[in-house]
């Protein structure tokens, strides 16, 4: 039984809450990533840049609260500054909006150009990132750091594995169900979400309404530079702030985005969770769960990994080729181009 | 009179101005840079030239271009290394029989997949079942070889070498590898539009990458290949010959600056014979009936397949010749390099780098790619240093180590992001052409 | 009217009109320019000469969303409902410009269209062709429309769904909306309506009541089948 209980503790420890901490990460970057592809119909390359873009004035912001002694007692005073640094990524991507991206909206461009024009962009802002803050690592966490550690888990039920639960996990994975909550119920139950809704539907009936398409734009941006800064801040807080990384997310959060139907809000969160839980299980050594879970003294030899852990991201790209190949739509049938 | 001038001798004007870029950085800071840059650019081109034909031909974006590089690169190593003896005896039959188990997967699941054809989700489920058996057989025989392999001496190899064959071979086989894969790749995602085409090929890419930073066996990962063989001479056996030193002295300048000016020289001197080789087969095969049939397909799909064209299989080949052209050029590169770096390929960066090449250039256009391909990367490599001369000369009021100087001084290589950025979002708003836009069959 | 999408004139001195209460039909062969005709008194491409009149004022010049705030109402042939969202929230979008309580407008079409009131929490995307139709109606008639302009409405359907759709738009005249309807059932279209104009190649051909048009044996032989 002890060793039922042990298994699982590992597993929760290092499987599950790891799986739901990053999905909650590639949740929120997934949805930013699929309202632009719902509403304005374009892959956005620069979310990634944006998300570094919002993270980097919340730590600025952060910075700022510190030197003032302000604090948010066990939490982050990281969450505090988050306004700051959404108000910094909205206005940015407005700002990019009206300059860059709406010219090319007037001249019905293909998609295709939007996309490359969101590279242009991805260069631009991951520039400006790196030349404002440089390419170096930030880490702007502080409070609590556990709110159970191992050794207080494992003292408290006497078991040989400990079952951790860092202040960065547990913030991650509430924030993100609040954000998520907000959205739907945005998108679901007020007047303007459910024109949003309306526009990514079918945007000349939607016209035809008298939905108002410039403010449907300027609400999507609103929307994604929020949830860009929420979803950097959370990833910067829990790993570290690093403006590369910002761009090595952008691939698994295509792929959530995709695996769970591009275009559906519900396909973007199933798929970062998706998407998280795959790269964790599948790189994953079983050799200790394994041990516990078999008759006595039998160990493998192996570490019982599916794949190397080096090939983690990778992992994400293959159910991706995958997807797209088998079922292009996602689990929830989002749109096609 | 200047304007007509101008856009009717496009082509020449544009690189007489490439060229004389050029002239100036080798003035202005030495011939050695101006080669180096000479010889990126050249390579630039040519992988801009092999995207230009996907795009170009077929319309097809391909942003897995770092992939097919690397397996280019791959070549180098494989055709020209010396073999690894011992290891090869202690890990080679291993890895052979994987190999074949990996074959014997890939045909048992078409086969089963034809067979189950009819109910999708059974076929699924054995296709599942065949992949997974095939996964864990091949990694009984396999994982030991690989552990083998890479025990033999890892400080210098640790992995099985290569065919110890001339290096020049392997630009053509580095082709030869980029064409195989893209011949996979093609037949799986080519189907897809162009949004999700260009994700697939992209996390293709990034798997093919990942294979190759990671299996210490074949490419050494993280380790390097050093040393790879060279078609050239090498500075110091050039120092040391009488008639060298002669002619470094009628040239009026040392022997050691000589040295490597002549080798890039040589280099240079081979890339242009390929690319002069390539340009012509590219700029034939474009007027030819064959090339006017692979252009109305682009323009028109629907009405090409209601006529009867197999435009998946027409759009396959172009797929498969312009990655087999990124391959060469990646195996030029590693054999300028003279070294295979794994870690050195950078997916996103590079990947959308010669995009901008073949788009500023003009999407399209043979000479507009290798144009493009020679302004970008020549922007690329002096942005810094130009970057970094304007931030001297806009703070040189302020003291040498005020923080705000050093900072932005620190980061005149960002700048070089940024300025790329910007300079593709003008190119797109107001030369979405490109500097030489293609030609179109009539004259407005 | 005269104009078209490009530089060809499609409509050639083309003139339909309809009054409150009314339902006016408009049929012709394929290509006559019924729907262009349609199009244009919405306002969805721009006329060469003539002009469009509502209530004595000229709206030429108008957008097509500044006529539905005027009093128009359109139901497109294609596309004309949000398929991923429920009956109820497509008519909550078709009183988008509406700022007071829409509640009564719902009920109303909920009347109209009773299966509607069943389905009103289904996604539009999965109703029947002919339940479809209705929502989009439906949907155009939340601005309470003085005009209500419908483009091939029963195009698609069984006969026994276009009897059903014929049966309420009559009814929703009977309210005091005027109807003006582009056909291709021209024989079933005719049998409703007040008003028909029948079009060939862009132009007035015929101008008549419904029934004297059924009547004329040259409409009859031409577009009727005899």
């Amino acid at each position: 039984m002890t060793d039922l209980l042990n298994a699982l503790v590992l597993l929760g420890n290092f499987l599950v809450v790891p799986s739901l901490t990053y999905g909650s990460q590639l949740a929120l970057g997934a949805l930013g990533v699929t309202l632009v592809y719902g509403v304005l119909r374009f892959s956005n390359f620069a979310h990634g840049e944006t998300m570094a873009f919002g993270t980097m004035f919340t730590i600025f912001g952060t910075w700022g609260l510190q030197s003032l002694g302000v604090s948010a007692g066990p939490l982050p005073t990281a969450l505090l500054a988050l306004p700051l640094g959404i108000a910094a990524a909205v206005a940015l991507s407005v700002l990019l909006d009206k300059s860059v991206y709406k010219y090319h909206r007037e001249r019905k461009a293909s998609p295709v150009i939007f996309l490359i024009v969101s590279i242009g962009l991805m260069f631009f802002i991951g520039g400006l990132v790196r030349f404002i803050i440089g390419p170096g690592d930030q880490i702007f966490f502080d409070g609590t750091r556990f709110i159970i550690s191992a050794r207080d888990f494992k003292q408290a039920t006497g078991l040989e594995e400990g079952l951790a639960i860092k202040m960065t996990q547990a913030v991650t994975i509430v924030t993100a169900v609040i954000v998520v909550a907000a959205m739907f119920w945005f998108l679901n139950k007020t007047r303007t979400g459910k024109s949003m809704r309306a526009f990514s539907d079918n945007e000349n009936l939607a016209l035809l309404s008298g939905i108002n398409p410039d403010r449907v734009v300027l609400i999507t941006w609103i929307l994604v530079g929020t949830l860009a800064t929420v979803a950097g801040t959370l990833y910067g807080l829990d790993k570290s702030f690093k403006p590369f990384s910002y761009m090595q997310l952008l691939l698994p959060i295509f792929a959530s985005a995709i695996v769970g139907g591009v275009g559906n809000p519900l396909g973007a969160i199933a798929g970062g969770y998706v998407i998280a839980f795959s790269e964790i299980a599948v790189t994953f050594a079983y050799k200790k769960v394994v041990t516990y879970l078999s008759p006595e003294s039998f160990e493998p030899e192996s570490l019982v990994q599916l794949l190397g852990t080096d090939y983690k991201i990778a992992v994400s790209f293959i159910i991706l080729v995958i997807v797209l190949i088998v079922r292009p739509t996602g689990i929830f049938s989002g749109k096609t181009l | 009179m200047n304007q007509s001038f101008f856009s009717r001798n496009r082509v020449p004007v544009l690189y007489a101005g490439m060229a004389l870029l050029l002239v100036i950085v080798g003035v202005g800071q030495g011939w050695s840079v101006a080669l180096s840059i000479l010889n990126l650019c050249l390579i630039s081109a040519i992988m801009a030239l092999g995207v230009n034909m996907q795009w170009g031909y077929a319309g097809l974006f391909n942003v897995g271009v770092m992939g097919f590089a690397a397996l280019g690169g791959l070549a180098a190593v494989l055709v020209s290394m010396p073999p690894v003896d011992e290891a090869q005896v202690a890990g080679g039959s291993g890895i052979l029989i994987g190999m074949l188990i990996l074959v014997a997967t890939v045909f048992a699941s078409t086969f089963v997949w034809r067979v189950f054809g009819k109910k999708k989700s059974t076929a699924y489920w054995m296709v599942f079942g065949v992949i997974a058996v095939g996964y864990a057989l091949g990694r009984v025989f396999f994982l030991p070889s690989v552990d083998a392999i890479e025990a033999v001496n890892p400080s210098v190899s640790g992995y099985l070498g290569g065919l110890g064959l001339p290096i020049l071979l392997a630009w053509p086989v580095g082709g030869l590898f980029a064409a195989g894969a893209a011949y996979v790749i093609g037949k799986v995602a080519l189907g897809l539009r162009s949004d999700y085409l260009a994700i697939a090929t992209l996390g293709i890419s990034e798997i093919i990458l990942y294979f190759i930073k990671n299996e210490e066996w074949l490419t050494r990962g993280v380790k390097n290949v050093n040393g790879l063989p060279r078609p050239v001479p090498y500075e110091v056996d050039l120092q040391q010959a009488a008639w060298f030193q002669q002619l470094a002295a009628d040239w009026g300048m040392p022997v050691t600056e000589a040295s490597s000016i002549f080798v890039k020289l040589c280099y240079a001197g081979l890339f242009i014979v390929v690319i002069a080789l390539l340009m012509y087969l590219a700029e034939t095969a474009l007027k030819s009936p064959w090339g006017r049939m692979m252009r109305a397909i682009r323009d028109n799909e629907t009405a090409s397949a209601a006529m009867g064209k197999d435009v998946v299989k027409r759009h396959l080949i172009i797929f498969v010749i312009g990655s087999a052209v990124i391959g060469m050029a990646g195996a030029m590169l590693t054999t300028l390099d003279g070294q295979f770096t794994p870690v050195g390929y950078q997916p996103l960066r590079f990947t959308f780098l010669i995009w901008v090449m073949v788009i500023i250039g003009g999407s399209g256009n043979n000479w507009g790619a290798m144009l493009g391909g020679f302004f970008i990367w020549f922007f690329w490599i002096e942005a810094e240093p130009i970057g970094l001369w304007l931030i001297d000369a806009l703070t040189s009021f302020m003291e040498n180590d005020h923080p705000l100087r050093l900072h932005l001084m620190d980061s005149a290589a960002h700048m070089r992001l940024m300025t790329v950025g910007i300079v593709l979002l003008v190119a797109l708003r107001y030369f979405p052409t490109g500097l030489i836009p293609e030609k179109t069959a009539r004259k407005a | 009217m005269t104009g078209g999408y490009g530089s060809a004139d499609i409509l050639h001195n083309c003139t339909i009109g309809v009054e409150k209460g009314e339902i006016a039909v408009i049929v012709g062969p394929n290509g006559a320019g019924k729907s262009t005709a349609m199009k244009a008194t919405f306002g969805m491409l721009n006329l060469r000469e003539g002009r469009v009149m509502f209530n004595g004022e000229d709206i030429t010049s108008l957008k097509p969303e500044e006529r539905v705030l005027k009093g128009m109402g359109f139901v497109p042939q294609t596309h004309n409902v949000f398929t991923s969202m429920s009956v109820e929230e497509n008519l909550e979008m078709g009183a988008f410009i509406r700022n007071d309580d829409i509640s009564g407008s719902i009920a109303q079409v909920f009347d109209l269209f009773p299966i509607l009131k069943e389905k009103r929490k289904q996604p539009a995307g999965q109703l029947s062709g002919g339940q479809r139709q209705q929502v989009a109606v439906g949907r155009a008639l939340m601005t309470h429309p003085q005009v209500l302009l419908l483009d091939e409405p029963t195009a698609g359907v069984s006969p026994i769904v276009m009897d059903e759709l014929f049966d309420r738009i009559i009814e929703i005249a009977r309210l005091g909306v005027a109807i003006l309807m582009v056909e291709q059932n021209a024989k079933q279209a005719l049998e409703i309506a007040d008003k028909g104009y029948v079009l060939v190649q862009g132009a007035n051909r015929f101008t008549d009541t419904g029934e004297a048009l059924l009547a004329n044996p040259d409409v009859r032989r031409s577009f009727l089948g005899g």
